[in-house]
């Protein structure tokens, strides 16, 4: 990550307001090159118009925004063959058949490539890494709902874009099919150094994919960090559990490894079972997202973003 | 430009790909022959009898009329139809994330429903042809007015259908409205019975929109000068119907290009969610 510090994502006290509604109200992030970043938040919080503004599909209030160094408000067609975009579909191009279909919309990135990086994919390759190649000459209206899910990642991802975004991706996938596009999103940020923003309800997800998480709510960023960073802010302590003699203890502690430490060399062999639980990131994001709802001892970064306009 | 050109050329083969699907799929394809056989058949078993007035049957007066009205048909409603139901449905913001992807949309989708509204037509004239007779464009001038009614008519009708399809609130709008609205308007455009038979000002209503000089049009490459008896001033009137056809091809050509660019700009992923939303409810 060290050669990949440059900003890709750059948001400035972006504000959204529709009508009388503001519904950004100031959101601060950084998103540097090769990062997978997790949006969360509760229902209705912006994540999407927060994704929307960034991919160039809505305009914001005020504030500053630019990725890949563009302002998506006035991003031409060479920004845009940069970006990719997973959008859940729903019967669109049912007709098509699935290597057709992006064969089809990968041609549009053709005039778009570079030697440092060929536009698109190759449609048979990228059929097989999405796990479809069974499916490429099916009509798309035939696929099941979790292939539609990865031709949608699939069209997202054919033109090798740099940033890509997608909102709420793996809605509707079984636990195989998360397991697989979490590998497939995975792969595309290594190897292909693809920038990532996605969104989710998924705690679960959100930690396995993260390198950083944000937290949005009420209308600006209230948590910026690791999984591991975020546990801290809310709290340090642990649960530690043990059992000696046929016998299970608990113990909460602020200071985990300090205790352990002392606890085997107290019993040294004795000690069995063995477990140290940190909260997980539920916890964190339900305590965090519940300081701010109640108004109550708010985290780091607030405060002058709460005053009128 | 280019690259433009480009888009456009990639939007032209997509155009061909769609077109090509609506012949291979049975529902489509029942579509497709569901017309003809809708308009022929009624038209079969009034074959000898002739219409008042001329000494042409009525088969070989409305054939010409009906294609023109195809030609209309298509033209307006099936880019409408069509653009609202993909706006819906999310193909068009899968154009919008594409680079060049609207204009590649635009011109696939323009595409296709000028190759439909012809085939529409074709499917009607040609087994006209073959089953009635004297059926048939009086000779190379009677094919090259076909050529030029069908061209100059679908410049008048699909940028038309282009942006009743940007407006529209949900493709059962364009559908239903559409269909009541082009019926009453057959109704009133001399295309079954002369136009000289209804009343003065239903007339004048039937001469505004493109449907009667469609349907004047053809009939105006197919019929001998007898059939003047029942038109309008006794005349094929030729200027007026390229006068008519051309303010509306204008006019279309004029508004889709800005409709459009405002529809694509507001095309957001919230947007098709919430008539996806709607849509469903529809279902359940």
């Amino acid at each position: 990550m060290n050669i990949h510090a440059q900003p890709v994502i750059e948001v400035r006290d972006l504000r959204m307001r529709y009508g009388s509604t503001d519904v950004l109200t100031g959101v601060d992030f950084t998103v540097r090159r090769g990062e997978v970043v997790v949006l969360l938040g509760p229902n209705g919080a912006g994540k999407t118009t927060t994704i929307e503004i960034l991919e160039g599909f809505r305009h914001r209030s005020a504030g500053e925004v630019s990725v890949l160094g563009v302002d998506p408000a006035t991003g031409g067609e060479d920004w845009r063959a940069r970006l990719g975009v997973v959008l859940q579909s729903w019967r669109d191009h049912g007709k098509w058949q699935v290597r057709q279909l992006l064969h089809q919309l990968g041609r549009c990135y053709a005039p778009y490539a570079s030697p440092q990086r060929p536009r698109p994919w190759d449609t048979d390759e990228l059929v097989a890494m999405v796990g479809l190649a069974d499916q490429a000459d099916k009509r798309v209206a035939r696929l099941s709902g979790g292939q539609r899910r990865r031709l949608d990642v699939a069209i997202g991802i054919v033109g090798r874009p740099e940033v890509l975004f997608l909102d709420e991706p793996t809605a509707g996938f079984d636990p195989h099919a998360r397991r697989e596009f979490h590998e497939l999103l995975h792969r595309l940020s290594d190897l292909d150094d693809t920038t990532i923003l996605l969104t989710t309800h998924d705690l679960d997800e959100a930690e396995r994919l993260a390198d950083r998480i944000l937290i949005l709510a009420d209308g600006r960023i209230i948590a910026d960090g690791s999984p591991a960073q975020l546990a801290r802010r809310v709290s340090n302590r642990a649960e530690v559990r043990w059992g000696r003699g046929g016998e299970q203890f608990v113990h909460a502690t602020d200071d985990a490894t300090g205790f352990v430490r002392k606890l085997f060399a107290q019993y040294d062999t004795d000690i069995t079972d063995l477990e140290v639980r940190r909260p997980s990131l539920e916890d964190t994001y339900l305590a965090l997202v519940h300081r701010v709802e109640t108004g109550s001892a708010v985290p780091a970064r607030t405060g002058f973003e709460e005053t009128a306009e | 430009m280019t690259r433009t050109w480009y888009a456009v050329r990639l939007g032209l083969t997509r155009g061909l790909i769609e077109f090509r699907q609506g012949l291979t799929n049975p529902q489509d394809l029942w579509f497709y022959l569901a017309f003809p056989a809708m308009f022929l058949t009624p038209l079969w078993f009034l074959r000898d009898n002739e219409v008042p007035g001329t000494d042409l049957p009525v088969a070989t007066l409305a054939i010409p009329g009906v294609a023109g009205m195809l030609v209309a048909y298509g033209g307006l409603i099936s880019p409408g139809a069509g653009l609202a139901s993909e706006r819906e449905d999310g193909t068009l913001l899968r154009a919008k994330a594409l680079p060049r992807g609207m204009e590649t949309y635009l011109a696939g989708i323009t595409l296709r429903t000028n190759l439909e509204a012809v085939t529409m037509a074709a499917l009607v004239l040609v087994p006209a042809m073959l089953l009635f007779d004297g059926v048939a464009p009086a000779g190379i001038n009677g094919w090259l007015t076909v050529l030029w009614v069908l061209v100059l008519g679908l410049l008048a009708t699909v940028p038309l259908g282009l942006v009743v399809g940007s407006l529209a609130s949900s493709p059962r709008t364009v559908g239903g409205m559409g269909f009541l609205c082009t019926g009453a308007l057959v109704a009133i455009s001399g295309i079954f019975y002369p136009i000289t038979a209804l009343a003065g000002w239903l007339q004048v209503i039937g001469q505004i929109f493109p449907i009667y000089w469609l349907g004047l049009g053809m009939r105006s490459a197919f019929l001998p000068d007898s059939a003047l008896a029942v038109e309008i001033g006794r005349s094929w009137r030729t200027w007026e119907t390229v006068g008519v056809l051309g303010v509306w091809a204008l006019v279309g050509l004029l508004l889709a290009p800005r409709v459009l660019r405002r529809m694509a700009r507001r095309e957001s992923g919230a947007d098709m969610a919430a008539r996806r939303q709607a849509a469903m409810q529809r279902l359940v």
